[in-house]
């Protein structure tokens, strides 16, 4: 029977993570370095999780696909982090943080842990700060911050558009530093393609080193997951082209439990795709919309470029939608929104998926130079993907796959349902609920990594530590297992590249479990992605050989992931009979067409077990109990 | 549009390599560079050739992954990484010359990929201000003003991409350490460690074969983050001034007990 205790301290929500510290069990120092500990990924969760265990004296295995830690996909994040200084003296607290991330999730996200979050989200500044992190400043010399889609303060810490990597370097350096004190391995180049489990308990991993191409086995005395999101399921994403599924899903079949894989986050404002090869999709910074209008032609099939369609043959429709939040209203909204007038036959640029982001009438009000000094370097990126310049023309802007709320299913220790194995930053589902809200990803990695995970570490350790070694017969098994798939990966010899198969379940996936989802669709979907499967095993072409470099045979793996992964997601949101976030079941809307959710059935954690390849997987559901915050509908109009 | 392709062909870091060339042709001109590659790949691998293998991930210009050699300029004449050169930006019908990034600590892996990790040596070496997890005070107890962050930040936007190196005459990683350095150096909480630091990071990039700089420029001249060559001065600075400054043992340090 597993074990879904998600392990939640009793007492006042403002006092569970104290009691929790001064009640979990230590490790001596003298015998930390007896101890062995895994982290899988280097982004803000695994490199601030390995250098912090590392800095408490475990011995530390960190791995990442990149050529070096730094190179993780949380350096491309942008706009900033939050936190609840309230420096600009608005009246934030830690109750508004928490309770603008449980609304803006749209109550599907567990109250103590997001209160655990809220709280410690200052620590992560101070942190990062001493690290040498170069916040913005104001004059006097104090940390600069701003506002962000979905809330009235500003609590927002920036480092101008590039926060993500400065946050990155300075959990990167400090891993580096423990490398240099001998008490952590950086493993670059490192692929984890399996799981090993002793005696029920995470005790090592498998992976290929992406230059030899050599299976290697590791042991240890715990495993932590940080390998990040899986948006590329939908091939086109504002992700990095490495991430991938496989780390989790692997886990998955070895019994840890996903939860609520359907929740995925398309994000408003991303450069449109424009051709048919396109390899990514680049985000354009959310606070472009404070500034810029959103509009289309009222006329269908409109033919004539932006300067020539009059003031009176526009559509403003968000502005129209919601003259309360206008074209700030939350990421889920404003996607569907521009989903819906596309639908229509009223989108833009030569795909016709597309809406203008124009800044006309900001830079008439305010001035050239205010626009520029705001947004300069994101009208370069404009300028430089697309070739046009956005001082003349209007931007386009179409939603893109962005963010994974679903992932592994953890306790309030943030340990899966595999005792010993740990997953922290996206690749859990822990605190944003069905919508996530901007800059609290990043909040929540370096809260599970600094802060959190090692000290559930330690706690696990104190009790179930044990001495594996890779002669172990599961480390056998498992090391059988990867090299048999990896064989048949390359001996399909079909006609078709792993590439082609990773678009057309890219196309399948934003068509019927995107912004908008319906049940004949994902039925539709689910037959499609099997015939897919086969067709993925039966006619699928890479560069033949296990050993050395491969990089089609890297690709083809995490296909084969997402194809199974994919599924799943599917599973999940025909399952889920409602409405909520960025979940948009078309059978359930309001009047006014916003999402309809249905709190006395599903106020729950959809958590999926796997059941063996051909079995339908099994689910549970982890009631969420709302004490702290009130349900009520979200409105924006 | 259609170009012809000269690249560099190298199996494994032992092999000899040698150039090949390919035609590609009907690319969308607002492709990028990269995508150009892939689509040459899923072609390769259809007709059975072992595809070119190159680095990337982000594909935004800030993750420092790719690391392409374009008609003899590291990441193409426009200052930008590999990943933001669009094919527009090339005459239709051109050769294009694609070669790795080379410097002789970058070791060729395969093909167009590159061993990067003595950077992550340099790093490791000093480029960290020294903290643990535990409670800090309050950042605003020391006030920094904006002109400090930008110069940090100005330094501190440095991706890691090696450009600079490949594109020295004498191989020298000056401006990625420089940069590294100066971020932290020009802190408050960068001063304990700084002389230690500066000097154990140059004496790491000597020992990872790194050349010394003679102040050709070329290095801030492909730097897609636009990191002045200034950075470079300052690092000869403090690395001077730790000759007076007795060397702290890094390596191996013990906490006092
Ligand atoms: C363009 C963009 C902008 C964003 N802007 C913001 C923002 O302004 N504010 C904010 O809060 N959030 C933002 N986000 C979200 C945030 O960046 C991510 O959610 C977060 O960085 C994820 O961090 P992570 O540590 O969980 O994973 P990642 O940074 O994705 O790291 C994953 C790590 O796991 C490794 N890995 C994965 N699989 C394997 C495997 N099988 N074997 C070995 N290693 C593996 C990788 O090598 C990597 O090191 C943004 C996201 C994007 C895409
Ligand atoms: S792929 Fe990340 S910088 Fe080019």
């Amino acid at each position: 029977m597993t074990d879904f205790d998600n392990r939640i301290p009793a007492g006042p929500i403002e006092e569970k993570w104290r009691t929790w510290l001064d009640d979990h069990r230590l490790v001596g120092p003298r015998q930390r370095g007896d101890h062995r500990v895994l982290v899988v990924g280097t982004g803000l969760a695994g490199s601030s999780a390995a250098a912090t265990l590392a800095g408490m004296g475990y011995k530390v295995d960190c791995f990442c696909f990149q050529d070096s830690a730094r190179r993780a996909h949380s350096i491309a994040a942008q706009g900033g982090i939050n936190a609840t200084k309230d420096y600009a003296n608005e009246g934030d607290s830690v109750r508004r943080l928490f309770h603008d991330t449980i609304e803006g999730g749209d109550f599907r996200a567990r109250e103590a842990n997001v209160w655990r979050l809220a709280e410690l989200s200052t620590r992560i500044i101070d942190q990062a700060v001493a690290q040498g992190v170069p916040f913005n400043r104001e004059y006097g010399g104090h940390l600069a911050t701003r506002s962000f889609g979905g809330v009235l303060v500003e609590r927002t810490f920036y480092c101008r558009g590039q926060t993500g990597q400065q946050l990155l370097l300075g959990a990167y350096s400090a891993l580096q530093k423990q490398v240099l004190d001998g008490r952590a391995q950086v493993h670059t180049r490192h692929e984890m393609l399996d799981l090993v489990l002793v005696d029920g308990h995470a005790r090592g991993i498998i992976t290929r080193d992406l230059v030899s191409g050599e299976i290697e086995r590791w042991s240890a005395d715990a495993v932590v997951l940080a390998t990040g999101g899986y948006s590329n399921v939908y091939y086109l994403s504002t992700n990095a082209l490495g991430c991938s599924v496989t780390a989790i899903w692997r886990a998955r079949k070895r019994g840890a439990a996903m939860a609520n894989p359907c929740f995925t986050q398309i994000h408003p404002t991303s450069i449109p795709q424009t051709h048919e090869n396109q390899s990514k999709l680049t985000l354009m910074s959310e606070s472009l919309r404070n500034d810029g209008r959103i509009w289309v032609p009222k006329a269908e099939d409109e033919e004539r470029s932006a300067d020539e369609i009059g003031e009176d043959e526009r559509s403003y429709f968000l502005e129209e939608r919601y003259p309360r939040y206008g074209n700030l209203v939350p990421r889920d909204v404003a996607s569907r929104a521009a989903k819906l007038v596309c639908d229509e036959g009223r989108g833009v640029g030569p795909t016709g998926r597309g809406v203008y982001l124009d800044f006309q009438d900001a830079i008439a009000e305010r001035g050239r130079a205010e626009i520029d000094s705001r947004y300069g370097n994101l009208f370069e990126l404009y300028e430089r993907i697309t070739g046009e310049n956005p001082w003349e023309v209007p931007m386009r802007i179409y939603p893109a796959p962005h963010y994974a709320m679903g992932g592994l299913w953890v306790d309030y220790e943030l340990q899966t349902t595999i005792p010993g194995l740990f997953a922290i930053g996206e690749a859990n589902f822990s605190d944003h609920g069905a919508n996530r809200l901007g800059a609290s990803a990043m909040m929540q990695c370096l809260a599970d990594g600094y802060f959190i995970v090692p000290h559930s570490v330690t706690n696990y350790l104190s009790k179930h530590a044990a001495n594996v070694e890779t002669a172990e017969p599961s480390f056998e098994r498992a090391e059988g297992e990867v090299n048999e798939r990896l064989g048949r990966l390359v001996s399909v010899g079909g006609k078709t590249s792993q590439s082609q198969f990773h678009k057309q379940l890219g196309n399948l996936m934003i068509d019927n479990c995107g912004i908008l989802r319906n049940a004949d669709g994902l039925r539709e979907a689910i037959g499609g992605l099997r015939s897919m499967r086969e067709e993925f095993w039966r006619d699928l072409t890479i560069e033949p050989g296990e050993k050395g470099m491969n990089q089609s045979l890297e690709h083809a793996g995490r296909v084969a992931d997402f194809l199974e992964m994919a599924e799943l997601m599917c599973n999940d949101a025909l399952d889920r009979d409602e409405s909520c976030g960025s979940h948009f079941r078309e059978e359930h809307q309001t009047d006014g067409g916003e999402a309809q959710r249905d709190d006395e059935n599903w106020a729950s954690v959809s958590i999926w077990e796997f059941e063996g390849p051909d079995s339908e997987p099994k689910k549970t559901a982890e009631q969420l109990s709302f004490e702290a915050v009130e349900l009520e509908q979200r409105d924006y109009a | 549009m259609n170009f012809k392709l000269k690249v560099w062909r190298q199996s494994d870091a032992a092999a000899a390599g040698e150039w090949r060339t390919y035609g590609v042709s009907e690319i969308d001109s607002g492709a990028s560079f990269l995508e150009m590659l892939d689509i040459l790949n899923d072609r390769l691998v259809v007709e059975g050739e072992r595809p070119i293998a190159f680095d990337y991930d982000c594909r935004e210009g800030i993750c420092g992954s790719c690391a392409l050699t374009i008609d003899g300029t590291p990441h193409g004449p426009r200052q930008v990484t590999s990943c933001q050169v669009f094919m527009r930006e090339f005459t239709d019908g051109s050769e294009i010359i694609v070669e790795p990034f080379r410097a002789s600590p970058f070791k060729v892996l395969c093909d167009l990929v590159v061993d990067r990790t003595p950077f992550d040596r340099i790093v490791e070496a000093g480029g960290y201000i020294s903290v643990d997890a535990g409670p800090k005070p309050e950042p605003n107890a020391t006030p920094i003003s904006p002109e400090t962050q930008q110069a940090a930040m100005d330094a501190a936007a440095c991706i890691g991409c090696g450009a600079c190196v490949a594109a020295c005459p004498n191989g020298s990683a000056m401006l990625f350490t420089g940069a590294k350095a100066t971020h932290l150096n020009v802190l408050p909480q960068g001063q304990p460690e700084r002389y230690d630091r500066s000097r154990a990071m140059v004496e790491q990039m000597d020992a990872e074969g790194f050349g010394g700089c003679t102040n050709t420029g070329e290095c801030e001249a492909v730097c897609p983050q636009e990191i002045s060559i200034s950075v470079i001065g300052e690092l000869y600075r403090d690395y001077r001034k730790s000759m007076v400054h007795v060397l702290r043992s890094r390596r191996g340090r013990m906490k006092a007990q």
